[in-house]
């Protein structure tokens, strides 16, 4: 268990103290695949160097297993960090190296004999897939080939805790999706625990069991990814939700208009023809203005902006059967020139 | 005979019997200077880089100033002077300031903190996120120099020693002015002080030729090293 307790770092600049982490607390239990998500120079990266001491924090401590890493002593740290790998966004493989003896570095670093180490880094190679790329160099690799040498050099020294500093952000959205699907594999198969720092909600949403998300270096909310992705109550998490939202928020002006807005909270009904069923029910024929939706397990989230054609009585026709929805909220908004703002 | 063909023939005399021994001699110079240089210069380059305030061992900055300034100050005095300057040390180390083997003495000297930053040129070209890397999996400060940093370098070290080499062959044709041995010697002693330009012709033709063999030795080698160049 990773404990982050009141952890705040400062960094000096020549415009004087900028702080990149404000007290920061999380909890990470062995076997989660942890997100950490925000903004770029939210700090997340500094929150990661943080965890395995590349940074030292300014104020806090970090906690694994209930010892505390910032009082270790240079040789225990070094030891600890056999314990926490990492990954990164860039690869960091060693260019002037073979891609086995890349995964042998951390081996021979630990003082592992040279044939052993062999042997380890080319099983590792095996499980990301990689064995008949064991004699090519970095630079013959794809993007994605490199980063999974990268996971096999991280994996080489028996990790309890991987660390993703973006690991996936150089990456196509196929490969991102194998990559993620290697991650999880490891985590399943090897009970590693995974923090992963990332900007893309996607990636969050296809692993993680657990997300923080950071803003300007506070954690603004934590829990568990579908709660989160159910209700974001912090500014920062709606708009990494739902970063279409605020697009769509395109008000009325003076034009007529009758519009309603469907939030959809995890409803399950997502499946159903709504808007058709409706149309046939009703006799309201809704033309979809916005729409950001996402399946989180078996329940969506986001959102549905309608137009709702004809006067308030089709209007009060269309929000009596929306409302009839489990788990989902409507808000209409209307402007007619003659009377204008009404809230339903 | 026509003086011109005298001084021609006095030319091919001193090409045929001593332009090989003053080949070996610059040849024999050069490179045992420019390993002395390296192996002063190499580790000297490494402290630059990791002992820097934001190295990965930084030391005093007290103690860096003063390397920095004594290697700017050795790279300042001009080779003619440093040359002239060092005759008591080469006495002391050599027993003698005249002949080949004393002029490797200064040109040690005004190579290896040219070398030193050559290498730290080198070594501040290695990725800052791999050096992380090693870092986040435990590596000591030792390590990361032996494991990371000198071998990522290696192309670049070479081009960078192809460099010194080259310019170390320069000095040790200076040296032949003031005692030392080598092409540069018969050049100076037949061509300025006997005024047979032939056999300084001569002299400087084949330091071009190996300055370009070396050049094309070195660029090849570091270009055949480097892993990142797709094959």
């Amino acid at each position: 268990m990773i404990e982050v307790r009141n952890l705040s770092k400062s960094f000096r600049t020549t415009d004087g103290p900028v702080d990149a982490l404000k007290n920061v607390n999380l909890t990470i239990n062995n076997g989660d695949i942890y997100g950490i998500i925000g903004m770029s120079g939210a700090g997340k990266s500094t929150l990661v160097r943080c965890i395995n001491m590349l940074e030292r924090p300014t104020e806090g401590a970090v906690l694994m297993d209930g010892v505390d890493l910032g009082a270790m002593n240079g040789n225990d740290l070094r030891q600890m960090r056999r314990r926490v790998t990492m990954i990164f966004q860039g690869f960091n493989l060693l260019m002037q190296r073979t891609c086995v003896r890349n995964v042998m570095l951390p081996l021979k670093l630990a003082g592992m004999p040279t044939q052993q180490a062999y042997q380890r880094a080319m099983e590792m190679l095996e499980t990301v897939g990689l064995p008949d790329k064991a004699n090519a160099y970095p630079a013959q690799l794809s993007g994605g080939q490199q980063q999974r040498v990268a996971i096999a050099r991280a994996l080489a020294t028996n990790p309890e805790v991987l660390l993703c500093d973006e690991a996936t952000s150089a990456l196509d959205p196929k490969t991102t999706h194998s990559i993620l699907e290697l991650i999880r594999d490891i985590n399943a198969k090897m009970g590693i625990t995974v923090i992963v720092i990332t900007h893309q909600m996607s990636v969050v949403q296809e692993i993680c069991n657990r997300v923080a998300i950071l803003e300007n270096g506070a954690v603004v909310e934590e829990g568990k990814v579908a709660d989160v992705f159910a209700n974001p109550k912090a500014e920062a998490t709606r708009n990494l939700v739902y970063p279409e939202m605020a697009d769509a928020n395109v008000a009325l002006g003076n034009e007529h208009g009758q519009r309603v807005r469907l939030i959809f909270n995890g409803a399950i009904a997502a499946n159903e023809p709504l808007i058709a069923k409706m149309a046939l029910e009703t006799g309201v024929a809704a033309s979809i203005l916005g729409a950001s939706t996402r399946a989180v397990g078996d329940r969506a989230y986001g959102y549905i902006l309608l137009e709702i054609p004809g006067g308030p009585d089709e209007l009060a026709k269309a929000v009596k059967f929306l409302r009839q929805t489990p788990d989902v909220t409507v808000s209409v908004e209307v402007n007619y020139p003659e009377n204008k703002e009404v809230e339903a | 005979m026509n003086p011109v063909n005298t001084k021609l023939m006095d030319a091919l005399d001193v090409i045929k019997n001593d332009l090989a021994f003053a080949l070996w001699e610059t040849l024999y110079a050069t490179i045992l200077a420019t390993l002395f240089a390296i192996v002063i210069g190499l580790p000297l380059g490494v402290l630059l880089v990791v002992g820097d305030e934001k190295g990965i061992c930084p030391l005093p900055p007290l103690l860096m100033k003063i390397i920095n300034v004594c290697i700017n100050l050795l790279r300042s005095v001009p080779f003619v002077i440093l040359m002239v300057t060092v005759i008591p040390l080469t006495r002391m180390i050599v027993g003698t300031s005249v002949g080949t083997v004393a002029s490797i003495v200064p040109l040690v000297i005004a190579a290896f903190p040219f070398i030193a930053r050559l290498v730290e040129g080198s070594l501040r070209e290695v990725n800052p996120n791999i050096i992380e890397t090693a870092q986040s999996m435990g590596a000591t400060p030792m390590q990361i120099i032996l494991h990371v940093m000198l071998p990522e370098s290696v192309p670049s070290l070479i081009s960078n020693f192809t460099l010194a080499i080259t310019t170390i062959m320069g000095y040790t044709a200076m040296s032949g002015v003031v005692g030392g041995g080598g092409l540069g010697k018969i050049a100076d002693m037949y061509g300025r002080q006997r005024y047979n330009s032939y056999v300084l012709y001569a002299a400087v033709i084949v330091l071009v030729l190996i300055t370009q063999v070396m050049q094309s030795i070195g660029t090849a080698l570091a270009v055949k090293s480097d892993k990142r160049l797709k094959k």
